[in-house]
């Protein structure tokens, strides 16, 4: 006669709460990996299992052999039940460690989908508190597990990689100017700036920062690069007829942005020079622009500054900036 | 000072939930005109704000800013949020004005971006 005996794991935790949308907002890099991440890209290839009619003690054999906490209880390729190591202890408790398997599994586990992302087990292992869903491919046919554990590494991995893709993509930028010989190797990015495109008003620039960064500069030179290629920019959007050219020239000692337009002109340069002073509309000041300050701004932050313009032709504005041995942080 | 310092005092809501709010805070600076955020911010800086364009977050993701603060809860477009999520800019928005804001976290500790400049 046997004692009603106590509830599974399963039994006891099963699935509830769906993910809600405020849940489904909290996400991170991690997070994101939990989506990108499928479930089986991240468990082990092989899969230990064991028949329903098998007896308890060949479980606990089988977990022991195999250093894992828990098996999938297989009856002719289905997926029967799941048999853990809280289950054969409550077996042995209760001397019955002889009688088979599906006497102590729980029957109809939860289980997840190989095409799955990775987030799916999580939400059942945060809802349930279980520690390994069994994985069935599209024909219902048990193909894995998957624990925390697996879940864990997946996610360290991927994350390791994506450190190492960012580190390898700047070694190789870095090494450009020792990899390539010449009497003198400059690196030159164009980027066509559209008149009145305030939508992707300062991409240009972000991209030379990004990429001065890459090329292995210190961060500190690479902002003052992107503060004044950000001026110039904003200037070409605001100020010229049909756009202009933004353009980086990386040599060895010196940067050098230049941006050029092909109108309207500048009438008077010492004027446009003077701190304050500005000819750009309410709409464009409303923005947080056109105050007159970004020909100052652009002075201060480079070494030598250079505008030249003819009116009714167009103008030309050269910022340089020096490279000190210690703004070299890789070759640049 | 730390993000999370700056939410709580602020009063802040937090507009940009996928961002890691743990980052140091090293200054503060206030303005409404993009060259003044070019010229005076400073690295981990968090800029306080009346503007909601999208060129509030590249203008702060150029200068290094860490964070923007909008104040009296204006809510920035869509496109400045898609900016900030992808430049790695924590936006923050909170029901007091520029004033308020900034004396609360001075009185905090937090010094203003140019204090070094002018010491």
């Amino acid at each position: 006669m046997n004692a009603p005996r106590p509830p599974t794991e399963q039994e006891k935790f099963g699935r509830h709460r769906p993910l809600t949308d405020r849940d489904a907002h909290e996400i991170n890099r991690v997070e994101e990996l939990s989506y990108d991440l499928k479930i089986h890209e991240i468990i082990a290839a092989e899969v230990v299992a064991i028949a329903p009619d098998a007896p308890l003690s060949d479980a606990l054999d089988l977990l022991r052999l195999h250093r894992i906490s828990g098996l999938p209880v297989v009856d002719e390729e289905n997926l029967v039940g799941i048999i853990s190591v809280e289950d054969i202890l409550r077996a042995l408790q209760n001397g019955e460690i002889h009688l088979p398997v599906k006497n102590y599994m729980s029957a109809d586990p939860v289980s997840v989908r190989a095409s799955d992302s990775i987030v799916e087990a999580i939400k059942i292992f945060t809802e349930t508190g279980l520690g390994r869903l069994p994985v069935l491919n599209e024909n219902k046919r048990l193909i894995g597990i998957i624990t925390k554990g697996d879940i864990t590494r997946g996610i360290l991995r991927a994350v390791q990689h994506d450190y190492q893709e960012e580190e390898v993509r700047r070694y190789r930028a870095s090494h450009l100017f020792e990899d390539i010989v010449s009497d003198r190797t400059t690196l030159v990015l164009r980027y066509a700036i559209q008149a009145g495109d305030f939508t992707h008003g300062g991409n240009a620039s972000a991209n030379i920062k990004r990429a001065l960064l890459r090329l292995g500069a210190n961060p500190q030179l690479a902002r003052r690069c992107g503060i004044a290629a950000y001026e110039a920019e904003m200037n070409l959007i605001i100020h010229t007829a049909k756009g202009g050219v933004l353009k980086l020239e990386v040599e060895s000692n010196e940067i050098v942005i230049s941006a050029a337009d092909d109108g309207p002109g500048i009438e008077d340069i010492q004027k446009v020079l003077q701190p304050g002073y500005s000819t750009a509309s309410d709409q464009i000041r409303a923005m947080g622009f056109g105050a007159g300050m970004g020909l100052v701004n652009i002075q201060r932050t480079v070494d030598a500054m250079e505008l030249k313009s003819a009116p009714g032709k167009g103008s030309k504005l050269i910022m340089r900036i020096a490279m000190s041995a210690d703004d070299k942080k890789g070759a640049l | 000072m730390n993000l999370r310092d700056v939410i709580a005092i602020s009063k802040g809501e937090i507009l940009t939930p996928q961002l890691s709010a743990d980052a140091e805070i090293f200054s503060g600076c206030c303005a409404d005109l993009m060259s003044d955020v070019l010229a005076y911010s400073r690295p981990q800086a968090v800029l306080l704000t009346g503007l909601i364009n999208p060129q509030v977050v590249r203008t702060a993701q150029v200068a290094d800013v860490r964070a923007i603060v909008f104040a009296h809860d204006k809510q920035p477009p869509p496109e400045t949020l898609a900016i900030a999520v992808q430049e790695n800019i924590f936006l923050i928005r909170s029901p007091m004005s520029m004033y308020e804001l900034s004396g609360k976290l001075y009185a905090a500790g937090l010094r203003s971006c140019d204090a070094d400049e002018r010491a």
